[in-house]
């Protein structure tokens, strides 16, 4: 079964939809999770410590982190890989264009190769940037995420990738998961707009939220 | 009408091809699409020039035959089949650019006639039913449902033309075989082979080397019986059902 699944065009779809929707529910938690940077330092970094501290006694320090970082990891990896695959064969199937051309669908659809692009661009200097310290700027504090926030986004730079990059997930939520329910058989001319509908309010709200701490430290709401 | 053609030439699936630039005098508004390049056609045989090749057969908008894409979409500014399309859908004095369908799966034989035997083979792959022939059977044999036999109707409507694929950026043929798979899996006649139907003829339709499906809707807007893009959805539905049957057995 793993097998007809990899290798059909269907199946590979469903590995992309199926790995974009864990990555959306984990936005969700993140984006959440964000926004109590405006409730002030103590709570901010308190709710950073208890990440690493869920499912105690049962699970060690920092386990469960570590089984989320892991399926996200696995996600990212799979839906990278098959986005890659089908693309490549997308294109080889299309090897002429049309001397009339005019631009094939919708905004968000046409940009989703580069919008998965520039979010795995990102996610990588994200990751350098706020996880490990490697590229942070104005010395990196373990255990301190407060400071190290409001040091990111008091750069120019930090606030440009970080938005540029909230607006890309914006647009590539907004046609991936409509796109993802249609792939995994659960969308109908009865839900058609219902499902358009969230996908535009999931959108939205993960953008908004995202960007409200840069836009929080650069207007001093958070400092 | 006075008109200026643009249109795809090609001596064979081997050759270069280019547009060639022709005016055309003369022409009705009454005149379908096809009648105007048959118009083209008189012109270069009396001036000794080859014909322009271009697929047809019954002109009345039921054989899938017609194939040209025009001004970049697929059958033309109508949402109907090229030989339905007239004339009197253009301007006098337009320049009208006429190209064949592109997709891998689809190689160009001569000029705008294009190979489409990739879809009999995905047909040959699943979309029939095993039944015993002979005279026509009682009608009321096999009940099925208002809903479902609505349903059958609605997707047997595709006639094969490749539309779908010509007007889809990834020259995917999820559409049609959709059409296909829906039409028989809905119906009683069609259950003993529902689960492999899709599984094969989804198979067959990525061994042809059509892209896969990234839900820009192109193909149901061009489709010239309205085909709609949530037959993908179910056709995907379908797939992943008879993949877990398929698992189990």
């Amino acid at each position: 079964m793993a097998r007809t699944m990899w290798d059909s065009t269907v199946g590979k779809k469903t590995v992309m939809a199926v790995s974009g929707l864990i990555m959306l529910l984990y936005l969700v938690a993140h984006m959440i999770g964000n926004l109590k940077i405006y409730f002030g330092a103590g709570e901010f970094n308190h709710y950073a410590h208890w990440l690493r501290t869920v499912g105690e006694p049962f699970m060690h320090y920092e386990w469960t982190l570590w089984l989320i970082r892991v399926v996200l990891i696995v996600a990212v990896v799979a839906h990278a890989t098959s986005a890659y695959q089908l693309s490549r064969r997308d294109i080889k199937a299309r090897p002429s264009k049309y001397v009339h051309s005019r631009p094939r669908a919708s905004y968000a659809t046409r940009t989703m190769r580069w919008g998965g692009i520039i979010l795995g661009l990102f996610l990588v200097w994200h990751l350098l940037d706020l996880s490990t310290g490697t590229v942070h700027s104005g010395g990196f504090q373990e255990g301190h995420p407060y400071q190290n926030v409001v040091d990111t986004f008091s750069t120019w730079y930090g606030d440009v990738i970080y938005i540029v990059a909230m607006l890309a997930l914006g647009l590539h939520i907004r046609h991936g998961f409509w796109s993802a329910a249609q792939t995994l058989g659960v969308g109908s001319r009865a839900r058609d707009r219902a499902l358009k509908t969230i996908a535009n309010v999931l959108a939205l709200l993960l953008t908004a939220g995202f960007i409200a701490v840069p836009v929080g430290v650069m207007t001093g709401v958070v400092s | 009408m006075k008109l200026t053609l643009r249109v795809w030439r090609q001596k064979n699936a081997d050759a270069e091809g280019a547009m060639s630039t022709y005016e055309v005098d003369g022409i009705s508004s009454d005149m379908s699409f096809l009648e105007m390049l048959d118009v083209l056609n008189e012109q270069l045989i009396l001036a000794g020039e080859e014909p322009v090749a271009f697929d047809h057969d019954c002109r009345e908008g039921i054989c899938g035959a017609c194939s040209l894409v025009i001004n970049g979409d697929a059958h033309g500014p109508e949402r109907t089949t090229t030989c339905q399309l007239h004339m009197r859908s253009f301007e006098d004095g337009d320049t009208i650019d006429i190209e064949p369908w592109r997709a891998a799966a689809f190689p160009v034989i001569k000029d705008l006639v294009v190979d489409r035997s990739a879809f009999d083979r995905i047909i040959q792959a699943g979309g029939y039913v095993t039944a015993p022939t002979g005279s026509a059977p009682e009608a009321h044999a096999t009940p099925v449902p208002k809903a479902d036999a609505d349903f059958a109707f609605e997707h047997a409507e595709c006639i094969g033309c490749g539309a779908c694929v010509a007007a889809c950026p990834n020259g995917a043929a999820m559409l049609f075989t959709s059409a296909k798979v829906n039409h028989l899996n809905v119906l009683p006649q069609g259950a003993p082979e529902r689960e492999t139907r899709v599984l094969d003829m989804v198979a067959q339709m990525d061994a042809e080397g059509f892209g896969g499906c990234t839900l820009t809707g192109e193909c149901a807007t061009a489709c010239p019986k309205g085909i709609p893009l949530v037959s993908i959805t179910n056709m995907n539905k379908e797939w992943l059902r008879a993949t877990r049957k398929a698992g189990k057995r």
